[in-house]
């Protein structure tokens, strides 16, 4: 589990290495013994402590290739992309239709490579009773239809739904696949009286004392201060908690695949570290920094 | 020789008073300049979202949802409960150091209230958010401790400092044979206070409230922090003790995806719009009741 300095030092290292990149990065010059290969990588914000972390780790691992990281979100990423402007794409949801015109109507093939998973765990106080809820049942809280905690099986208590902003990729994949249970045609919204907080350090700290309250964080956000509850996707069961082992078999059922895009089949120094970022050495930085790895 | 050096100094004295001048047109040329800016980036959103949307009540903009109505609201209930709190306790305060507290006190006293005034706001947004929101919970019961009220309690110790320094200079200012003059006729020092040196400053004291109304209007960080950004329409009293989302914070919190160009964005800086239209208006208020003031003192003059 990160603490939140470490994460900083990370990103400052890598910063600093990036900075490096940038002032040696234009000048290829031929008496170079190694010529300096420069990997280009941007996207979604999720993932930028990840891609940091892995640029950090292999850059020590293999000097002669630079890695420049940056975020912005994963659209803007993928628009990069197709742009032709980055190596790789970060994506913390798959590309969407529209854009895979848009990069195949500009010559661009996208390849999508799965190099993590992100499990988003449904959080409430640690002395709330209840342990278990089905997929509906968070819609139907999330959405307003759901407001007394003795609804579902709790104690007699007004249910505080906590949010991450509008602006957060997880609030609109917790909107599309909890709240609309992954239904497009579905208009469903959150109640209007959800709390949207800035942070994840915002819903933890709030649940750290209101027993009433009810929120979802990435699992890497997740500290022991708060009660992790059990998914099912039906009534039925099974009711299961996040983990590398259940999102991996996918019983688990809030969860989503990080992304990387390569315009075109990756190949010579990106191809070594889409496989570097897959082998037991990447996926390790995963674990490190709370999310799932892929296969593991 | 002479002449010599009259023309440079001549010429030195015109290069000071131009600069002068620019620097002076400069501010006015800037408020201008943002407000052209503010418009040209928002004006659009009236052509783009109907009026009836805008005026609805749901805040909702990656879903089409452009009500501002309860945006508008929640910002002016924060700032009015930040204001009954800290325009009474911050002119207190500065009576206390002007007029009564001994030397020693009073010179203890102002410095601190200048550095609780710099205090970044971020960081007593975070004080609200570990400690005060947890205890207005379990002490007054709320559903959540973010609520309205915590964002009006931060507030208004964020704007006292600033309400105290400036107030406080101003009755600083007050000629002291004003207060000799009212002792000589027996008035006792609450009657000096009450019906001398506060209606003598009353000018700056009102300015020392506008400001610190005006930096709890555009307060962000720690409202954001503490108010739980919910878009609910408040209706009633109760709305005080319930979440809210203010202007800013939405602005803030937006900002930072929105696509440049898009509805979103430009209904962002339509809330821009309205913000710099109301801080505005309390300055236009304030200006009017310190000329006004100032008219009567000339007439009672002549």
């Amino acid at each position: 589990m990160p603490t939140h300095s470490a994460k900083r030092q990370t990103s400052l290292l890598a910063l600093g290495l990036l900075l490096g990149f940038c002032a040696c990065a234009p000048s290829p010059s031929p008496t170079n013994p190694v010529p300096a290969v420069t990997i280009v990588n941007k996207g979604s914000d999720t993932m930028v402590n990840l891609a940091l972390a892995w640029a950090e780790a292999y850059h020590a691992a293999r000097p002669s290739v630079n890695l420049s990281v940056t975020g912005g979100g994963s659209g803007t990423g993928i628009a990069a992309l197709v742009n032709r402007t980055v190596d790789l794409a970060n994506a913390s949801r798959a590309i969407k239709p529209e854009e895979r015109a848009e990069a195949e109507s500009r010559g661009v093939d996208s390849i999508e490579h799965v190099v993590a998973r992100d499990a988003i765990a449904v959080i409430v106080h640690r002395d709330n009773p209840v342990q278990q809820l089905t997929l509906q049942q968070i819609s139907d809280i999330y959405s307003g239809k759901i407001n007394r905690w003795s609804e579902v099986g709790g104690l007699d208590k007004p249910i505080v739904r906590l949010s991450r902003e509008t602006n957060s990729g997880t609030h609109v994949y917790f909107l599309e696949q909890v709240l609309r249970l992954g239904n497009p045609d579905d208009r469903t919204l959150f109640a209007a009286d959800t709390l949207l907080l800035p942070s994840s350090e915002g819903i933890t700290t709030e649940l750290g004392y209101n027993e009433n309250a009810i929120g979802y964080d990435g699992l890497g956000y997740v500290t022991d201060a708060v009660r992790v509850l059990a998914i099912a996707r039906s009534s039925q069961g099974p009711y299961t908690r996040p983990s590398a082992e259940t999102v991996n078999n996918d019983t688990y059922p809030i969860s989503r695949d990080l992304y990387m895009y390569s315009a075109g089949q990756a190949e010579g120094e990106i191809l070594a570290y889409l496989q570097w970022i897959l082998s037991p050495e990447g996926q390790a930085i995963v674990a490190d920094l709370g999310f799932v790895p892929v296969g593991g | 020789m002479r002449t010599r050096r009259w023309s440079r100094s001549a010429y030195l004295e015109f290069a000071i008073t131009q600069t002068i001048r620019v620097a002076g047109y400069s501010a006015v040329v800037f408020v201008f300049a943002i407000f052209a800016f503010l418009l040209a980036e928002g004006a659009p959103a009236l052509r783009e979202v109907p009026l009836r949307d805008l005026l609805g009540s749901r805040w909702y903009p990656i879903e089409g949802f452009y009500g501002l109505i309860p945006i508008l609201l929640g910002t002016l209930l924060v700032t009015l409960g930040a204001a009954l709190i800290a325009v009474p306790l911050g002119i207190a305060t500065a009576v206390f150091i002007a007029e009564v507290a001994p030397r020693g006190l009073r010179e203890t006293l102002k410095p601190l209230v200048e550095i609780l005034a710099g205090l970044p706001s971020v960081l007593l947004g975070f004080l609200g958010i570990t400690l005060l929101a947890p205890q207005l919970y379990a002490f007054l019961g709320l559903s959540t401790g973010l609520t309205a009220f915590t964002g009006a309690l931060l507030l208004g110790w964020i704007a006292i400092p600033t309400i105290v320094s400036v107030a406080e200079d101003s009755l600083d200012a007050v000629p002291r044979t004003y207060r000799e003059a009212a002792l000589a006729l027996g008035a006792t020092r609450w009657q000096i206070i009450w019906r001398v040196t506060l209606p003598a400053a009353r000018s700056g004291v009102l300015v020392a409230v506008m400001l610190g109304i005006g930096r709890g209007l555009g307060e962000t960080m720690a409202v954001m922090m503490v108010t739980g950004n919910a878009a609910v329409l408040p209706t009633t009293l109760g709305s005080l003790f319930r979440p809210v989302r203010t202007m800013t914070a939405t602005i803030a919190a937006e900002m930072g995806e929105v696509a440049n160009g898009s509805v979103h964005y430009h209904t962002l800086f339509l809330i821009g719009i309205v913000l710099f239209l109301i801080s505005w208006l309390v300055n236009l208020a304030a200006a009017s009741v310190v000329f006004r003031i100032r008219t009567r003192a000339e007439r009672v003059l002549s």
